[in-house]
Order: structure tokens, then sequence, then C-alpha cells
């Protein structure tokens, strides 16, 4: 059902591995690692909601409280 | 949730994985993470039936559900320790890998210190 957040993410890495290619031949160091960082923010928080829901269904299966 | 769904996600992922790893590795661990917590939740609906039919065989034979119930906590805690371990190794962390994996142990090792001295007390009652 949530199979779509891989290819997602990996859409996101791949669109800022080229923005930071395309910032960096502009000469735009610093733009470049700002729009990395953001990506890398943008990627972890679609995760973090993920293992979130991980997390509590073992806990709730194997009753880990 | 067939075979054939787990491992074309598996495999997938895997490639994703490949493309993203020369510029952005760690965006590819990220997608790593995904995949895994992705496919241990496609197979969480199965993992509960069985939990739920052993608890109940274990009701039909009368046996003490403290004993069960351990079993299973020792499984989850198992599992998120190799799960997290896993991550941890993929990306290079030899040492925080093996932390998390003592932390397991630890944590387990406590979960069976009850059944443990239970089953020490029966031994040394049968013993003259």
């Amino acid at each position: 059902m949530n199979v779509d957040i891989i290819f997602k993410i990996a859409a996101v890495g791949i669109l800022i591995a080229v923005i930071n290619q395309v910032l960096q031949k502009a000469g735009r160091e610093e733009m470049a690692m700002m729009t990395t960082l953001t990506g890398i923010v943008i990627v972890l928080l679609m995760v973090v909601s993920l293992i979130n829901q991980l997390f509590n269904s073992v806990k709730s299966i194997f009753r880990l409280y | 949730m067939n075979i054939m769904q787990i491992t074309a996600i598996g495999l997938i992922a895997a490639l994703l994985v490949m493309i993203i790893k020369q510029q952005r590795p760690d965006i590819a661990l990220v997608i790593t993470l995904a995949a895994g917590a992705v496919l241990f939740i496609l197979l969480l609906g199965n993992i509960k039936t069985i939990a739920v039919t052993v608890e109940n065989m274990a009701q039909k034979a009368n046996l003490d559900s403290i004993y069960l119930t351990t079993v299973l906590k020792v499984i989850g805690i198992a599992y998120i320790a190799e799960f997290g371990s896993q991550i941890c190794k993929d990306s290079g962390e030899g040492a925080i890998a093996s932390k998390i994996e003592l932390g397991g142990k630890v944590l387990i090792m406590i979960l069976a210190l009850p059944v443990v001295t239970a089953l020490m007390e029966a031994v040394l009652k049968i013993l003259p």
C-alpha cells in the first residue's frame, strides 16, 4: 500500500543530484550545498513517518510496551 | 502479499539504491531504510495471524502466558535490533551496528531473567 514512498524518495534523490550538478557547473557552490541539505531534510521527513508506523506496529504485535 | 511482489519491491529498491549511490550515498541509505520498513509492513498481517494462532494454542494447553509473551517480546527486540544493525552495517558503520546488537542482547537477557530463575527454582525443587 505505501510502496510508492520508495519511488518518491528515489525521485527526490535523483532530482537533488541533478540540481547539484547544475548549480556546481554554474559556479554556485553554496546554493548547491543548500539544495542538498533541503533535499535530505525532505527525504528524512518522508521516512520518519514510515519508520514510526513500522515501530508502532511491531510494538503492538510483539507487545513490546 | 505473495512472494513475487516482495521480491520485485526488493529488487527495484536495490536498483534505485545503485543508481543514487554514486552521487548521494546518504539518500541511498534512506532508500534502503524505507525499503526495509515497507517490506516488513507488508508482512505484518501474516505475522499477526501467526502470533495470534500460537497464543490460542498456548491458551488451549493452559500454558502460563508469561512465557509466550516473553518469547514474543524477545522476537520483537531481536528483529528491531537486527533491522537497525543491518542498516548501520550497510552504511559502513560497523562499530555502531555492534553497539545496537549489544543493546539487543542485553535487553533480551533482561527479559529472559525471570524465566531462567523460575527454571532454576523448578530444578532445585526436583533435586534432593
